[in-house]
């Protein structure tokens, strides 16, 4: 699976998407007077919301099952030990001897990315000089992808509430303070295009990232910036009927689900997306969201020296007994002077 | 330069790094990865295939005489079926393992992580690939979407191809962790890499450097194969070398019952130098101290080479340390200073093996010289001897001239098992201080949580893959480098008898004027004994600083 082939596949993929919806809200109404507004309005949607949820749960109940036969935190600062030996905030964190420790940790690591934050860059010059420096970059992406998509999350509230939460439209204006353009842009959503393209040129033009990268890579990365795009032009360019777009998604919130008319087609291509993602979400890599909470290496604590940790399967197995040693070198070790637990017996004593 | 020996069959340093590329051109647009299989087996990138007589004892599947250059390796018929029932049975026996399969997003911040991908640039030493290696065949074999959409989905058929694959990337890799630090999941590489090593053992895939010491383990009580009696007779050459060093007569005792602890250390330490020294810095510091502690030959193993074969191996070797401190009726464990016997007693021990302390005389470790309660162990028992001789120095009870380690300027090797798997930084830090003048640390980047592997953990450190240690060594060697420039570093500290053994060579190849050391080597170096003649001379024979003149 090579970088085009990846890249011919998921560009592929998303275009068929994109058709999808198009062809069956825009053209089969003119060739064969089909009207499918409901599937991609209604049908759709609810399904994919339902495979949403009852996929992240699957997922979750199938790794929360599965044991955790030994406490493996990583751990990367400093260990709780002797009472003079300081240990600083960063360090109780890093190297959680306590719950609430896991919990910080676990709260940086999920709000913050803790530990994408330490990343470096290899330099590996002439010679012998190999150095690391820091390298933030990928850090400052995700933080900007994650936090301007949830931001973008939030403001589609306004589609779901009425009346709107308070918080939304404090968002909002938050979110359109440079007050620039017409209707106001949203800092939200240049931001996450931007971030979104590093993220893919990055995956595009480090050797290393490419060669490891899938199809699988490359779609999800394709579908939230197609979304994004659609999303944009029906506020900016191709002006959405919002009036009628919040009658539909009222409805789908108030189980009384009812198409208006008037909501061009670009919605429906952008809806659909959006159910692909929904639908897609938990049989990809992209239930890392709740993976990350599960994580060994995170979610522990290191205190196994003073508290036991217990594996349910622990094995029953053969231990080489001290007896069994014993028979063995019972009679070099009595050379030896060393003590020994039972004297050669009798009857094999030769002299 | 120091002479690097023919038998090592590696270029020299140089030759060896230039030829280092970190995007080669077989990373270009043409091929993905996965049309790279089948993989060329290099000699000196592996490790010799275990020999059939070993782990008999232990019960080891399909024993034969094998080679990995070879086209067959000797595999049952059905070895693919069981591969994949292993896969799956441990896939529900471990959250970390079906967890790591599933939500890496391949962004690549492990990927110049891993010292054997800075020192080789082989592609699959990446952490992200090494775990993709498995991770395909996952997808194939356990999802709905790589069962249908194949090598779309980035899953691929189990074939001999693939295994072979599997193991030689597999004994590639030292569970050392550091990729763990910088996983934006935790996805853990050393977990994957266990797993994955669990599974070749199923098959017999062991290599002889992990098979040899775990049968010698499991019979003679240590990874050396050190009976009884040659335990006893080499820890009495050490009494007569610290005799004639120091005027005193160290009086080591062996299996006694009745010891208030018990003194587990590597076997290692006894067997070869320099760790031969460390373990001589144990005699004295626990004959000046006039401690309660006796060495066991029965458990006289603290290292654990089950950890690189399965949960059980370890489970069985690891649990010989209870069952003897029960046997003596101790009170607690010391541990003496090694990396993954650390990895093990930190995280392990307790879990495995804690029932067997039932009914034992143990109890929550408290230091007889000073009275310090080491509630960090109160459940294991089982205290770093570093934990236990800064308690010392904490509290005045060790006379110390550190100038008599003048001649020193020490920097100090984090071992990676005790970093991120224990995150033992400050103890050894804070004795090395007070046993010497000059130390100076290593570059932020390549120290504590951040250190890197010696290039030989995890069972790699045998002698016919020096080409594959050197290369793991780079970054390591390249950081005491730079401070040996910089300060003028010639030691090399550590508290781990694997790097003892085998920075040495590192050092030798890469950075000839640093010398490698266990840190209580230093500290007996260091100690002013009860009765000690005039001394001229540290642990090796070697003149103190001054004293040049008076041998």
């Amino acid at each position: 699976m090579n970088v085009i082939v990846s890249l011919i596949l998921s560009g592929g993929a998303i275009s068929i998407l994109v058709a999808i919806p198009f062809l069956a809200v825009w053209a089969l109404p003119y060739v064969f007077g089909i009207h499918l507004e409901w599937l991609f309005g209604i049908v759709i949607p609810y399904l994919a919301v339902i495979i949403f949820f009852v996929g992240i749960v699957y997922r979750v109940v199938k790794w929360a099952k599965c044991p955790v036969p030994f406490r493996i935190p990583s751990t990367c600062g400093q260990q709780y030990t002797l009472p003079w030996i300081k240990r600083n905030y960063a360090e109780k964190l890093d190297n959680p001897f306590t719950k609430a420790g896991v919990v910080g940790r676990m709260i940086l690591e999920v709000l913050c990315f803790r530990s994408l934050f330490r990343n470096t860059k290899l330099n590996f010059g002439d010679g012998l000089h190999v150095r690391y420096a820091s390298s933030k970059w990928l850090w400052l992406a995700a933080m900007g992808f994650h936090y301007c998509f949830l931001i973008v999350l939030i403001r589609h509230l306004r589609f779901f509430t009425e009346p709107m939460p308070f918080f939304v439209s404090i968002i909002e204006k938050v979110d359109g303070f440079f007050q620039f353009f017409l209707p106001v842009a949203y800092q939200s959503g240049l931001l996450l295009g931007a971030a979104l393209t590093f993220l893919l040129l990055r995956r595009l033009l480090i050797p290393q990232v490419r060669y490891v990268s899938l199809p699988a890579d490359y779609f999800p990365l394709f579908l939230i910036l197609t979304i994004a795009g659609t999303g944009i032009l029906m506020r900016y360019v191709f002006k959405a009927d919002v009036v009628s777009i919040k009658e539909l998604t009222m409805g789908l919130v108030t189980f009384s689900p009812k198409i208006p008319e008037g909501i061009s087609v670009l919605f429906y291509i952008h809806l659909f997306l959006v159910s692909v993602l929904f639908a897609y979400f938990p049989f990809s890599k992209l239930v890392h969201m709740s993976g990350v909470f599960l994580s060994p290496t995170r979610n522990l604590s290191n205190n196994n020296r003073a508290v036991r940790h217990i594996n349910p399967w622990n094995p029953k197995v053969k231990l080489h007994t001290y007896e069994e040693y014993e028979d063995d070198f019972r009679e070099k070790m009595i050379e030896a002077g060393l003590p020994v637990e039972k004297k050669v017996a009798p009857t094999e004593q030769k002299e | 330069m120091a002479e690097i020996p023919k038998s090592w069959n590696v270029p020299s340093p140089d030759g060896l790094v230039k030829e280092v590329d970190h995007s080669p051109a077989s990373m270009g647009l043409q091929k993905g990865w996965m049309s790279t299989t089948p993989v060329e087996i290099k000699p000196g990138m592996h490790c010799y295939a275990a020999l059939p007589k070993r782990s008999k004892a232990l019960g080891m599947p399909n024993p034969r005489n094998w080679s990995a250059m070879d086209e067959d390796w000797k595999l049952p018929r059905n070895w693919k079926e069981i591969v994949l029932e292993g896969m799956k049975e441990r896939l529900g026996k471990f959250r970390s393992f079906q967890l790591f399969m599933d939500i890496c997003v391949r962004c690549g911040a492990c990927a110049d992580k891993c010292h054997y991908f800075i020192g080789s640039a082989d592609p699959k030493n990446m952490p992200v690939l090494r775990a993709e290696l498995l991770r395909s065949v996952y997808r194939k074999n356990f999802t709905t979407a790589g069962k249908l959409l194949g090598p779309i989905a980035g899953a691929r058929d189990l074939t001999l191809d693939v295994l072979k694959e599997w193991w030689y990337y597999l004994y590639q890799c030292s569970e050392c962790r550091r990729c763990s630090v910088f996983c934006p999941y935790g996805i853990d590489t050393a977990e994957i890499t266990m797993m994955g090593r669990e599974l070749t053992n199923l098959l017999g895939l062991n290599i002889d450097w992990i098979a040899a010491p775990i049968d010698f383990c499991y019979r003679t009580g240590n990874h050396m194969g050190i009976q009884p009696h040659a335990y006893k007779e080499m820890m009495e050459f050490f009494v007569d070398e610290v005799e004639n060093y120091t005027g005193v007569r160290v009086e080591p005792s062996f299996n006694r019952k009745g010891a208030e602890i018990l003194f587990v250390t590597p076997s290692g330490d006894v067997f070869g130098d320099p760790g031969t020294y460390t373990a001589m810095g144990y005699l004295v510091l626990f004959h000046e101290l006039g401690l309660d502690v006796t060495w066991s030959t029965y458990a006289s193993e603290g290292g654990n080479f089950g950890l690189f074969t399965s949960n059980e191996v370890m489970k069985r070797l690891n649990a010989k340390m209870y069952a003897e401190a029960k046997r003596l009726g101790v009170k607690w464990i010391l541990g003496g200073e090694c990396g993954h016997m650390w990895r093990v007693c930190n995280q392990y021990m307790g879990t495995m093996n804690l029932d067997m302390a039932k009914g034992s005389k143990m109890e929550e470790p408290v230091s007889p010289i000073t009275g310090t309660k080491f509630e960090n162990a109160k459940s294991t028992k089982m205290v770093h001897i570093c934990e236990f001789t800064a308690d010392l120095i904490r509290n005045n009870k060790l006379k110390l001239d550190p100038s008599r380690n003048d001649h020193l300027t020490v920097t100090m090797h984090d071992s990676c098992n005790p970093a991120r798997g224990m995150g033992f930084f400050e103890e050894p830090r804070y004795v090395i201080k007070n046993v010497c003048n000059h130390f100076y640390d290593m570059p932020e980047n390549t120290i504590r949580e951040q250190t890197f592997c010696c290039g030989a953990g995890s069972g790699l450190n045998a002698g016919e893959d020096m080409e594959l240690r050197m290369r793991g060594g780079l970054p390591r060697a390249n950081a005491v480098k730079y401070v040996h420039e910089k300060y003028g570093v010639n030691k090399l500290a550590c508290i781990c008898a694997i790097d003892r053994a085998v920075l040495v060579d590192l050092m030798q190849y890469f950075v000839p004027e640093v010398d490698v050391t266990g840190i209580h080597e230093m500290v007996a170096n260091a100690m002013i004994l009860e009765g000690e003649k005039e001394k001229t001379v540290d642990l090796r024979g070697e003149p103190l600083p001054g004293k040049e003149d008076s041998k």
